[in-house]
């Protein structure tokens, strides 16, 4: 399930939904992304996330159409915020449910490397010096191409 | 008309998130669209220079050369951002 939203969410309640209902699988991962501390980041107050209604949805759904043609998946949550968010809110979190631990992990990890770098959403920090636009990091192209050249993960115990 | 969309920093340089523009008979192609912005607002020339902006027509990613009508949805994307 993909889900964009505009109000915050409790990663907890979402993960605890999930679990029940990818209940006969073997491994279920986790990952929530939040909005670093201020005290640890340049004074960033907030952040503005914007998105473009409609294809933003699309471009996650082909990224985990993506995962689910390299690993063997039961279930999938992919929830991503838009709008104004504060230090210590949740952005976005990725759940993926399989047999194995694995393939869970990896997927999760493909799902937030291509997030970061495919997905349509564009942030803004408030700073306390004005407002960045940021872009992709080198380091964060560079986790998302590890996953060009390795072949299809082979199913293991 | 053809609505215009800006996402990112494109809609600081453009000065709103989207407009109606009359596409000029010459204006067949998003290059051509790019380079009657650019004409228009020096800012959004500068990011059009700076970055690895990306398109949509009506929903649909398209290429530079892409051809464009008076009647589309054109949109224009800087580099995204999630997570």
């Amino acid at each position: 399930m993909i889900r964009v939203c505009a109000d915050s969410f409790d990663p907890g309640a979402e993960l605890s939904a999930f679990e029940k209902n990818a209940s006969g699988a073997g491994a279920v991962v986790s990952f929530t992304g939040k909005v670093r501390d201020a005290a640890g980041s340049d004074g960033v107050k907030a952040l503005c996330l914007e998105h473009y209604p409609g294809v933003t949805e699309r471009s996650i759904q082909e990224i985990e159409n993506k995962a689910r043609e390299r690993w063997k998946i039961d279930e999938t949550l992919i929830i991503h915020r838009v709008g104004e968010l504060a230090p210590g809110d949740p952005i976005v979190m990725v759940c993926v449910a399989s047999a194995h631990r694995r393939e869970a992990f990896e997927a999760a990890d493909f799902l937030m490397d291509y997030l970061k770098t495919e997905a349509m959403f564009w942030k803004k920090e408030i700073r306390d010096s004005g407002e960045v636009w940021i872009e992709p990091r080198n380091a964060d192209y560079k986790d998302a191409a590890r996953w060009k050249d390795s072949g299809r993960h082979d199913e293991e115990e | 008309m053809a609505r215009i969309l800006f996402f990112g920093k494109l809609a600081d340089a453009a000065g709103g998130r989207s407009c109606d523009f009359s596409l000029a008979p010459d204006t067949r192609t998003i290059d051509d669209l790019v380079s009657a912005l650019s004409a228009k607002e020096a800012a959004l020339a500068a990011v059009f220079n700076e970055n690895a902006v990306r398109f949509i027509v009506n929903e649909m990613i398209a290429s530079r050369d892409a051809a464009i009508s008076d009647e589309d949805e054109i949109a224009f994307l800087p580099p995204v951002s999630g997570g």
